[in-house]
């Protein structure tokens, strides 16, 4: 097979992954400046006490079902599936969530924490601004400080958002170094937590960072996948023969594939931002088209020039644009386990417009990535195969993005 | 023997406390690097702390941050850098040479050929700020060049810790002076005494006190009980701004002159 053919490392057990050190393989480690040693081994320390902990476990699982709203359905999008004419294409309706997308599955698991470790101040970074405003929502409900950093060109993109957030009693601090966007934020959001490290939790939101963050955000999404496997055994008395996910960080993708690691049958597919297109180089592609490096505290895949500056990337959708990528996707692409590829730009708007008409479905931009990739794998697959695709987010805080670019006047 | 090594085995002979300058290499300009590196000297450093520019400067403040983008904005990349410690030099060929950076450049150009241009250059060590000692087989290439690696200490760093960076240290431990991003002023001298005092007992190398450090009067402070002072964010913004190669060796020259004083005079 041409996968196994490609693969460069040969892993037995994928659950046998992070090692103590955070390590996935290769990738991921803690690559940070000697002040967050401190903090990150507290916060793993945490981490592994209260993630064992029957009665957090339990007070997570209330907050999931009553607040967040889970499970979240598995729906089988039938007119787009028989208009593709291949395999049927579902949706895990992560967009049917409170704030409306995946990232509150993370923000409520560390905003517990947060409290449980007696930190009154929560600190995050965000791109798109779903993970700013989870954060602020969560901050809000437990009665935690939220300061969230944003790029300006984001700021720029996602007013809804920021006024969102505005509304939740969050402050937005925006960044206007570097690119203006979420690798600047991530950068500033760093610097707070090494100022105030005493009282302040950093919510990261993706499965990027140092470690504890790759596993512990893969872990509080990974019920995403969980439902998931059992909703497609329940419903459809088998499991899915691929899985897609759009990738910039990479937590929703690492959410629904980790509870298919070991089911080697079923195929999974990151959907990267190909930006204006892979061989234009405005992309945020780093699994596709990056190579191995280190930032933002672990090594992974990542887009930077042959001096090892990271580049600037594009994508129209503000929560994939960061040149770098969770190290356990890292891991799982060099395993031959999961494929990355590229969806453009204007594939990922005809995808949006597409199930607009088709569903009834604004998608996120981001999730819209995911939407084009199951699109085209379903074209080439027999009718009685399923594609599942995870709709990690509601599209509203993007119509005017969507309304500038096609021209309309809102 | 190991330029840095040699240098604080001087002063310890002489009872004098280190200085260490840092600046961004290629800011204010290209050109500017190395006569404010020769004229840092002539004003008393005892090492010359250089920053290799990158474009994500997580563990530095705002001003240094700014360095580091006017730097990478000019085009200073990492042969630049080595290019510049190569013509210093020329000119110097006994002034320990420490370079400071992120991982992922080194990482991207390999770190066998980043160790022997270095070397090759007249490097005498480095500080590579996101790489702590757990990760330190990373930078074995460097090591075994003869590069000595400089390690960080900071307040936050719990006591198991610090005996492990103690038994690691080479060349000198870098202690900050306060939990945070460099630059920032806050600073509890006393504090800081009673850490480096037992820092110092136990560390296998000399400590040198770092960040927040901005003046003659701040650098005196910490000298009293360092083997050296190191000064970064108040020089680099000292240079912001030289309209010349010459106004800014001028500068770097006025600014750490009286700091040189100030350490001699206790």
């Amino acid at each position: 097979m041409q996968m196994q053919a490609m693969a460069t490392l040969n892993v037995d057990d994928f659950y046998a992954y992070p090692d103590e050190h955070g390590r996935f393989g290769p990738y991921g480690g803690v690559f940070v400046a000697e002040t967050l040693m401190a903090p990150l081994a507290e916060l793993t320390e945490a981490y592994e006490r209260l993630s064992r902990d029957p009665e957090f476990i339990a007070e997570l699982d209330r907050d999931l079902q009553h607040y967040v709203g889970r499970p979240s359905p598995i729906y089988h999008a039938e007119r787009l599936s028989r208009e593709v004419g291949g395999a049927q294409i579902l949706f895990k309706r992560e967009d049917l969530n409170h704030t409306g997308a995946h990232k509150i599955n993370n923000t409520v698991g560390q905003a517990l924490l947060a409290r449980h470790m007696g930190k009154p101040r929560v600190i995050a970074e965000t791109g798109a601004g779903q993970h700013g405003v989870a954060t602020a929502t969560v901050a809000a409900r437990l009665g935690l400080k939220c300061v969230v950093y944003m790029g300006a060109t984001d700021i720029e993109r996602q007013k809804i958002n920021v006024y969102r957030m505005k509304l939740l009693g969050a402050e937005v601090v925006p960044v206007t170094s570097g690119s203006k966007t979420l690798k600047d934020a991530l950068n500033e959001a760093m610097r707070d937590w090494v100022t105030n490290v005493a009282d302040t939790f950093y919510v990261i939101g993706t499965v990027a960072g140092p470690h504890p963050y790759p596993k512990m955000v893969r872990d509080f999404n990974a019920i995403v996948g969980r439902e998931a496997r059992a909703q497609m055994l329940e419903q459809y008395g088998q499991l899915p023969d691929a899985v897609t996910a759009c990738v910039g960080g990479g937590s929703n993708a690492m959410g629904i594939f980790h509870a298919f690691l070991n089911d080697r049958d079923v195929r999974l597919v990151g959907a990267e931002a190909a930006g204006d297109g892979m061989d234009t180089g405005r992309h945020a592609a780093s699994l596709a088209a990056g190579r191995p490096g280190v930032l933002h505290g672990n090594r992974t895949y990542v887009l930077c020039d042959d001096d090892g500056q990271i580049t600037e990337t594009h994508s129209v959708s503000a929560g994939l644009d960061y040149p770098g990528v969770g190290p356990e996707h890292a891991f799982l692409k060099d395993a031959g386990r999961a494929e990355y590829v590229g969806v453009s730009d204007d594939e990922a708007l005809q995808a949006f417009h597409r199930i607009a008409r088709t569903e009834g479905i604004l998608a996120a931009l981001e999730s819209s990535h995911a939407i084009a990739q199951a699109i085209k794998l379903a074209r080439d697959m027999p009718r009685d195969a399923y594609v599942l695709c995870n709709l990690s987010g509601r599209g509203d805080k993007d119509v005017h993005t969507i309304a500038a670019r096609e021209g309309v006047q809102v | 023997m190991n330029r840095i090594d040699q240098r604080f085995a001087e002063l310890k002979a002489a009872g004098r406390t280190g200085l260490i300058p840092f600046i961004t290499a290629g800011d204010p300009a290209p050109e500017a690097t190395v006569p404010v590196m020769h004229a840092l000297v002539r004003a008393g450093a005892d090492v010359i702390e250089l920053g290799m520019p990158f474009s994500e400067p997580m563990a530095d403040g705002p001003v240094i941050q700014h360095a580091n983008e006017r730097a990478l904005a000019r085009g200073v990349g990492l042969s630049d850098v080595l290019e510049m410690v190569r013509a210093f030099r020329a000119n110097d060929a006994t002034t320990p040479v420490l370079l400071m950076g992120y991982l992922n450049p080194v990482e991207i150009r390999g770190y066998a050929r980043f160790a022997a241009e270095a070397v090759a250059a007249g490097v005498d060590g480095t500080l590579i700020v996101d790489c702590p000692v757990e990760e330190g087989d990373t930078l074995m290439p460097l090591r075994e060049a003869g590069l000595r690696q400089i390690l960080l200490a900071a307040p936050t760093t719990a006591p198991g810790r610090m005996a492990r960076l103690c038994e690691a240290a080479e060349g000198f431990l870098y202690y900050v002076s306060f939990a945070g991003i460099t630059g920032a002023a806050r600073l509890s001298v006393d504090d800081i005494a009673e850490r480096v005092s037992q820092i110092r007992a136990a560390a296998k190398a000399p400590v040198a006190v770092g960040f927040g450090v901005r003046d003659a009067a701040s650098a005196k402070a910490i000298g009293a009980f360092a083997d050296a002072v190191v000064i970064g964010s108040a020089l680099v913004d000292t240079l912001d701004g030289a309209a010349s190669a010459d106004e800014a060796a001028t500068r770097a020259h006025d600014f750490l002159a009286p700091v040189r004083q100030a350490l001699d005079a206790g």
